[in-house]
């Protein structure tokens, strides 16, 4: 967590008391969005995402590889998330920190909770072999408000996932490396993050105001309007009116953020 | 003989003159040639070639004023982030002289100072100190950062922009060496200064800013052109030092000093009763 | 240093990819892309995809790097985990601290670090996808990347490869050129004054290709140089 100046907490603080903020957005007022699919062709999926500074890549790899024991039928997504230290002066190389596992694991519940990607059909033989999905969060700038970030950028590399069409045949996996399907997906899912600033909830946090946040609330939403995960973060306390009104500003900005993700 | 004109952007490594001519900052010789050692732009002066780099790390030096955020309290001094390579103390008896006081009942962490470098040592310790017009702790305002060359380019030629800026949006507004600059006025004029100080670093390099920032200006406050757009003189990028300008220039003094009243001073006389 | 390359260095024959044998791939590389870090570069040529990020110079938190003379710098060449065929496993392995170590002396001669004793520059490389010659890549992105962080240098370092392939010496081998090619020679130059900062060979080469493909890397060094400049240039005149 950044030390930031008294006067700096000050100024946004007031603002947000007014309504205002300081990059003249209203609280419930997303940045500006970028989202771009397909840039790594070494990956089977990948997208970049700008949500105002904060950018991150993500790239999806299938494998194959063996089904868990008790579901035996269905393929298995596994997301990881690295800081990178190119994206703050505060991130560290090496193993990664509590914040990144955090993020990688949130996300991960959303995708896995909203039952978007239709795992059954990752099944190549029943308890033998399923496609294993890999998803890799690279964290390239740190600008505020990862969680959001993150799941744009996830939902949009698997919506551009493209798998090799592998068969079972006598103990031995056949891969047709040019045809290809599509990730079955079955349903799509985004994230709204707000942090609570004195009595206030505040949609998209900039850096400066996660920095001084009293607490943090992530609620993921499928298209088809469940919600699907939820994450509280920070030290302060939430009341039940500050996160009953988070849940109503999800449910209200979803379809512009699905948007983006055409 | 010289193989760059001025103002000519030029990047590490890129030769600049040879014989007749004398290094200055940012280019370095090399047998007969000199050499730019930066990415920044050309200046000519005489016969000597120096080059004012696009972006900088704040180095400290004796005198300059900076402005810091307390980030330590330790047993007798304070530590103050300035934004630099360098951390800088803040030794408590610059602040109450003999008496002994308990420090973090006069600066908290994350407050925000107006110092002065007093002295920076052979292992680049830099003592910084509050005696001064102006020096002492903000209250209220905003924090805007810029790259540490680009604070000639806001200041101007003897104020010329800052004062510009101060008029126009009534705000108050002081400037660290070290590239902080705090404003503090109407909550919206706020957030207009900072925008356009953020234009003035992103375009220091281009000519015509004054103007540009002057109609900028005006577009932002009154919603239209000003009226008599006289040319106004026009400052280059890097031609000021604004060491220099801070000593030597007495216009330019009030650019760097905020109006007393808005800087808390540490008041001796109200801690003594404390112990 | 002068190198003069003369025709029969290389023949007119066209490699797979329709590239002559002299001839760089499709090379494209931006300045300050990234908001938070002090200096940055992204570089495309072929099929990699570099960024290229600088912190510093910073106060040295790690005593051990500490120097009372100088900065010291720090780097690291990693991977993403989706920038390979086959999924690469996160965090560092033998290749890239072989990587980061060469890189880190490929650059350190340029620097000029001496007015900013007991500070620390650190420099990142991030590459997002990998076709061949990411070593020479990223070296030739870290040094945009310093430039545009305000970091004071005797010169840019500018990298790229020459080796042999089917027999022939050619330049700027793509991921299958390394992979079928005979031998790959990794070379990275202060451009003003030729000097070699990085030289690596893997493969067989007599005296005489060697002395040939040495020639050619450092020819491709300076085709990538101008584009540097460019790069750099760009971020304040576009």
């Amino acid at each position: 967590m950044n030390i930031i100046p008294e006067i700096t907490r000050q100024s946004i603080t007031n603002l947000i008391n007014n309504n205002e903020r300081a990059d003249g957005r209203a609280v419930d007022e997303y940045r500006d969005i970028v989202i771009e699919t397909n840039l790594v062709s070494k990956a089977e999926g990948s997208a970049r995402v700008k949500l105002g500074n904060t950018q991150i890549i993500v790239g999806a790899k299938p494998q194959i590889g063996e089904p868990f024991p008790d579901t035996p039928n269905v393929g298995v997504l596994m997301t990881n998330s690295e800081m990178l230290p190119i994206a703050d002066p505060k991130f560290e190389p090496g193993p990664p920190s509590e914040s990144s596992v955090e993020l990688a694991r949130v996300v991960d519940r959303c995708v896995r909770e909203s039952e978007m990607v239709d795992l059954e059909k990752l099944c190549i033989e029943e308890g033998k072999k399923v496609w294993m999905i890999f998803i890799d969060l690279h964290i390239i700038d740190y600008d505020g408000n990862l969680f959001d970030a993150a799941m744009f950028a996830v939902m949009a590399a698997l919506m551009n996932t493209k798998l090799p069409i592998a068969e079972y045949k006598n103990d031995e996996i056949i891969i047709d490396e040019d045809a290809t399907m599509d990730l079955p997906l079955k349903d799509k899912a985004t994230m709204s993050t707000f942090v609570k600033i004195g009595d206030k909830m505040i949609l998209d946090p900039s850096l400066d105001e996660e920095s001084i946040l009293d607490a943090r609330l992530s609620i993921g939403i499928t298209e088809s309007g469940n919600i699907c995960a939820m994450q509280k973060g920070g030290d302060g306390p939430l009341s039940k009116e500050d996160i009953l009104s988070a849940v109503k500003t999800t449910y209200s900005k979803k379809d512009e953020l699905l948007k983006y993700l055409k | 003989m010289i193989h760059v004109e001025d103002k000519k952007f030029v990047v590490p490594g890129e030769i600049l003159a040879e014989d007749d001519y004398y290094p200055g900052r940012g280019t370095f010789k090399e047998g007969d040639m000199i050499c730019s050692s930066l990415m920044g732009l050309v200046s000519l002066r005489n016969n000597k070639i120096s080059v004012i780099p696009l972006k900088s790390k704040y180095i400290p030096k004796k005198g300059d004023v900076v402005i810091g955020e307390i980030e330590d309290i330790r047993f007798s001094m304070w530590g103050v982030n300035i934004n630099s390579p360098y951390s800088g103390i803040l030794p408590a008896s610059e602040v109450f002289g003999r008496e002994k006081k308990e420090l973090s009942r006069v600066f908290k962490i994350g407050d925000v100072l107006f110092l002065r470098v007093v002295d920076v040592d052979e292992v680049k310790k830099v003592k910084l100190g509050l005696k001064g017009r102006g020096m002492g702790k903000f209250k209220n305002g905003i924090l805007v950062d810029i790259t540490p060359t680009k604070v000639p380019r806001l200041i101007g030629k003897k104020g010329s922009m800052i004062n510009m800026i101060k008029d126009k949006t009534r705000c108050k507004i002081v400037v660290g060496q070290n590239g902080l600059v705090w404003v503090k006025g109407d909550v919206d004029m706020e957030q207009i200064t900072k925008n356009v100080i953020n234009l003035i670093e992103a375009e220091a390099h281009t000519s015509g800013l004054t103007n540009r920032i002057r109609d900028k200006l005006f577009l932002l406050i009154d919603g239209e052109l000003p009226k008599d757009r006289e040319e106004s003189h026009e400052s280059k990028f890097g031609e000021n030092n604004s060491k220099n300008h801070l000593n030597n220039d007495p216009d330019f003094d009030n650019s760097f000093e905020a109006n007393e009243e808005e800087l808390e001073k540490p008041k001796l006389e109200n801690f003594k009763g404390i112990f | 240093m002068i190198f003069i390359i003369t025709n029969d260095i290389v023949s007119n024959k066209e490699r797979e990819d329709g590239r002559k044998l002299d001839e760089i791939r499709p090379l494209k590389i931006e300045a300050g892309i990234l908001k938070r870090a002090d200096g940055s570069a992204y570089l495309e040529v072929g099929g990699n995809k570099i960024l290229a990020a600088v912190y510093g110079p910073r106060e040295s938190y790690i005593r051990r790097l500490l120097r009372p003379d100088t900065g010291v710098i720090r780097c690291r060449y990693n991977m993403a985990p989706f920038s390979v065929d086959d999924r690469k496993r996160p965090g560092p392995d033998r290749r890239s601290i072989e990587i980061s170590k060469i890189t880190a002396e490929a650059i350190r001669p340029s620097l000029l670090l001496e007015r900013f004793p007991r500070s620390m520059v650190d420099i990142f490389i991030e590459i997002i996808e990998a076709e061949g010659g990411t070593r020479c890549a990223g070296i030739t992105a870290a040094s945009v990347a310093l430039a545009d962080a305000g970091i004071p240098m005797k010169d840019m370092v500018v990298g790229c490869a020459a080796g042999k392939v089917d027999g022939e010496i050619v330049l700027d081998l793509s991921e299958k050129e390394d992979k079928e090619g005979q031998a790959d020679v990794p070379v990275a130059i202060m451009p003003r004054t030729g000097e070699i900062t990085l030289l690596q060979s893997d493969g067989n080469l007599t005296e005489d290709e060697f002395d040939k493909a040495l020639c050619l890397a450092i020819e491709g060094c300076k085709q990538i140089s101008e584009v540097q400049k460019e790069a750099l240039k760009n971020r304040y005149e576009a």
